[in-house]
């Protein structure tokens, strides 16, 4: 029988059905699903790393010990794994080992949209790219084979397309693959200069029988059909392609495009007159066809920025345009939001009140406090940059000697965990000033509530040591470590004022559950507006909360979505709001 | 039987309205029927009170999972002005069922733009529009919840698939004790859109 699956919900499969039996990895908006869908098969461990580089380094040990392993993270991830990941690929491996790198193309929900496919060259690499779900269920047991084939790390590059996407898949049996044998090779796994420069060496020979490999596999096939048009392409592209050019051209599909098959792309290229390379982000593909002296179209034609899409093929290869509705009715913005009775409100609505602050910010649902009306951020980089990055700005102010501005840096509690602690530790060893506010709602927020160091669960569910915040701080030498709950104006306005006026390294813990949280969303009531004592101020209006409306002349809150925080009514001047329902 | 064109559905609603479980139930509504289904969602920063949207392509052999402009042969918005913001995808001739209900964005709320008037006499210009209160709907069938399925029952109707099995469909998808009350929505949908 033939289920529909998301992309990661066939990656997960693909790892059951693989006999990989260690997963790990970080979550990140579009890899998170993998992980969350492997968790539940008994015969695989897996777990939620602090970070990518642990995840990795996980599975990489895994691998190392004779056992089939997965790491999964998004495109950044790769980023923050990329040192064990440049190592793994000389050193090569025992059980298959996979890393799958969810790209995100068009951002839907990320800082960048860098094309993942060159770590594979960068790093040499095997890699594989998907079309639908079925070939990313295949492609994770196909990744196993070539891994221990020819000793090599197998990068599996899917897209949010391709991860968000569901399609048809066809399940099969899981293999049961016995550990392989852990023998002790210090040639192999100790990467000093010795062995590395035997293992460069060898890892060449392994690419060039791989690209036989590759010029020999069913993974890159030709679809014969009319030739003036000739299509190359991988992953998403294959489909939007071969949807626009049906079967007025002929396509050379490529799932493995590292080592790509540079004989079977001369082959196709001999046959075809015109050639036009249909991939999403950089011109990768097209590069590697121009270096081998192929003339084809990319491009020139596509654009490098933002993700593709059928209509942006046909009219970039066919010059079509379709006729579309459009209208003169001017549309407001609908940009994302935090939730209604979301912790971190409270803690922005008084950090956008400060005047003379620099507030740095990091990767989660508080990135959202930068916009209006809280309009509380100056930086957001990448995971851990907000404690860093603010410190640097310290340090540049005061070496200079120019007037600089109190620094906030504003980090969740699991990115804290990823990558926070060693920048706090900078902060402390090297006598910085910024004030660190890790924003602890207790769960990983962005990516749908995953379990982290801090929550006391792990991915499986299981109970674990809650490691604290506050005492991880105070274990690093911050003396100055205080725990107020945001949603308390009272405490989050003293906690503030008390850090403007401090010489000390400080840290500000504001310590309460994400709304969304089960607990959170029962019974916890709504408030209401008292019409007769509202003077339309609009002083609620400023917290930003999506559940207060200011429409038809007056203040309403949207009890169904109002989750009773009460923020609203610790602003009001006028007690005109109340909680009611409790 | 089955028709060879390809037929698209984009769904449209605002984080959080819960999009997904009626896309569930039509979805697995055409597997079971024999169709090749491709189906699309947007997921983590856009969720959370932002514009998302949910694209279902069904037929004998459906390529992109994605629907482009001109394309949809029917639009379902789960909040008025969604409705407009998609209006480019709807296919000359397509169809709209639409919610009639306002969930203002941020920039309104903070007096940064305005909501905009007259938005169902425009989508109705344009194209054969069916609009109701879907959480009126589901409140009179007995739960605001199954509002969801209600605009799902109207969708069915709408492009003509009420003779699948949509029973089997919400067994499936449904816990069971909100299984009596989401076949009476859905049903109460296709009446609405007929």
């Amino acid at each position: 029988m033939k289920k529909l699956l998301t992309g990661n919900e066939a990656i997960a499969r693909g790892a059951y059905e693989a006999g990989i039996t260690v997963a790990a990895a970080y979550p990140g908006t579009p890899s998170t699903e993998i992980l969350e869908n492997i968790a539940p098969y008994e015969e695989i461990y897996a777990e939620w790393a602090p970070n990518e580089k642990v995840a990795l380094e996980v599975a990489g040990g895994a691998s190392i010990a004779g056992a089939r392993a997965l790491a999964a993270m998004k495109h950044v991830g790769v980023n923050v794994a990329a040192d064990p990941l440049m190592t793994l690929a000389y050193t090569g491996v025992n059980g298959g080992l996979v890393l799958v790198t969810a790209d995100d193309p068009g951002m839907h929900s990320s800082q960048n949209e860098q094309d993942n496919r060159y770590y594979a060259k960068f790093g040499k690499m095997a890699l594989l790219e998907p079309s639908d779900s079925q070939e990313a269920k295949d492609l994770v047991a196909e990744a196993m084979k070539i891994s221990e084939e020819f000793d090599v790390v197998v990068i599996l590059r899917v897209t949010t397309r391709i991860c968000h996407s569901k399609t048809l898949v066809e399940f099969k049996d899981r293999q049961e693959v016995a550990m392989k044998p852990y023998v002790k090779q210090a040639n192999k796994y100790i990467a000093t200069p010795a062995n590395a420069k035997v293992l460069h060496g060898t890892l060449e020979e392994r690419l060039k029988r791989l690209e036989e490999y590759s010029n020999n596999s069913p993974l890159n096939y030709i679809e014969w059909n009319d030739k003036k048009i000739g299509v190359v392409a991988s992953g998403v592209g294959f489909q939007y392609a071969r949807e626009v050019f049906g079967e007025g051209a002929s396509y050379l599909k490529l799932g493995m495009t590292n080592p790509l098959p540079k004989q079977k792309i001369r082959e196709f290229a001999a046959q075809v007159e015109t050639i036009y390379v249909v991939e999403e982000g950089e011109p990768y593909l097209e590069e590697a066809l121009k270096v081998m002296g192929i003339d084809c179209i990319g491009k020139d034609k596509l654009p490098l920025v933002g993700e593709l899409n059928p209509d942006i093929v046909e009219r970039a290869f066919m010059g079509t345009e379709r006729e579309v509705f459009t209208t003169d009715i001017k549309l407001p913005n609908r940009p994302p939001v935090l939730c209604p009775g979301c912790p971190h409100r409270g803690l922005y609505y008084v950090l956008g009140r400060q005047k003379n602050a620099i507030v740095t910010t990091d990767i989660g649902c508080y990135t959202l406090g930068s916009a209006p009306p809280l309009n509380a951020g100056d930086t957001c980089i990448c995971m851990g940059a907000s404690i860093t990055a603010g410190h640097g700005m310290y340090k540049a102010f005061e070496h200079n000697k120019t007037e600089g501005k109190k620094i906030f840096s504003v980090i969740g509690d699991s990115t804290f965990f990823h990558s926070g602690v060693t920048g706090l530790m900078d902060v402390v060893y090297n006598k910085g000033n910024s004030i660190v506010i890790i924003a602890d709602n207790r769960i990983t927020g962005m990516t749908g509530h995953q379990e982290n160091p801090g929550t006391g669960k792990t991915l499986k569910g299981e109970p674990t040591v809650e490691i604290d915040v506050a005492k991880v701080c105070k274990g690093l030498g911050v003396d100055k470590v205080i725990e107020v709950n945001p949603l308390n104006l009272e405490e989050m306005e003293a906690a503030i004022k008390e850090a403007a006026s401090t010489d000390e390294t400080m840290v500000i813990v504001t310590k309460w559950p994400c709304a969304l949280l089960k607990d959170q969303v029962k019974a916890k009531g709504y408030c209401r507006i008292d019409e007769e004592k509202c003077k339309m101020c609009k002083a609620c209006l400023k917290v930003g909360c999506p559940a207060i409306f200011n429409i038809e002349g007056k203040i309403q809150i949207d009890e169904t979505m109002c989750n009773g925080c009460g923020l609203c009514a610790q602003v009001c001047r006028f007690d005109a709001i109340e909680k009611v329902g409790e | 039987m089955m028709a060879k064109e390809i037929k698209n559905i984009l769904m449209v609603g605002v984080g959080g309205q819960g999009t997904i479980l009626a896309s569930k139930v039509l979805s697995n509504g055409l597997v079971n029927a024999g169709y090749d289904v491709k189906m699309s969602e947007v997921h983590g920063m856009a969720q959370r009170g932002g514009s998302v949207t949910t694209q279902v392509r069904y037929g004998e052999k459906v390529y992109s999972p994605i629907i482009g402009k001109g394309q949809a042969d029917i639009i379902v918005a789960f909040e008025r002005m969604e409705a407009l913001r998609m209006i480019q995808y709807l296919k000359k001739g397509g169809v709209l069922v639409v919610n009639d209900h306002v969930i203002p964005p941020m920039t309104v709320l903070t007096g940064a733009e305005e909501y905009p008037e007259g938005i169902i006499e425009e989508l109705s210009s344009k194209a054969k529009t069916i609009v109701f209160k879907a959480a009126e709907v589901a409140r009179e069938i007995g739960n605001p919840k199954t509002q969801n399925i209600v605009l799902l029952g109207a969708l069915i109707k709408a492009i003509g698939l009420e003779d699948l099995d949509w029973d089997t469909a919400i067994e499936a998808e449904v816990k069971p004790q909100f299984v009596a009350i989401n076949k009476k929505a859905l049903q109460k949908g296709m009446e609405l859109a007929s």
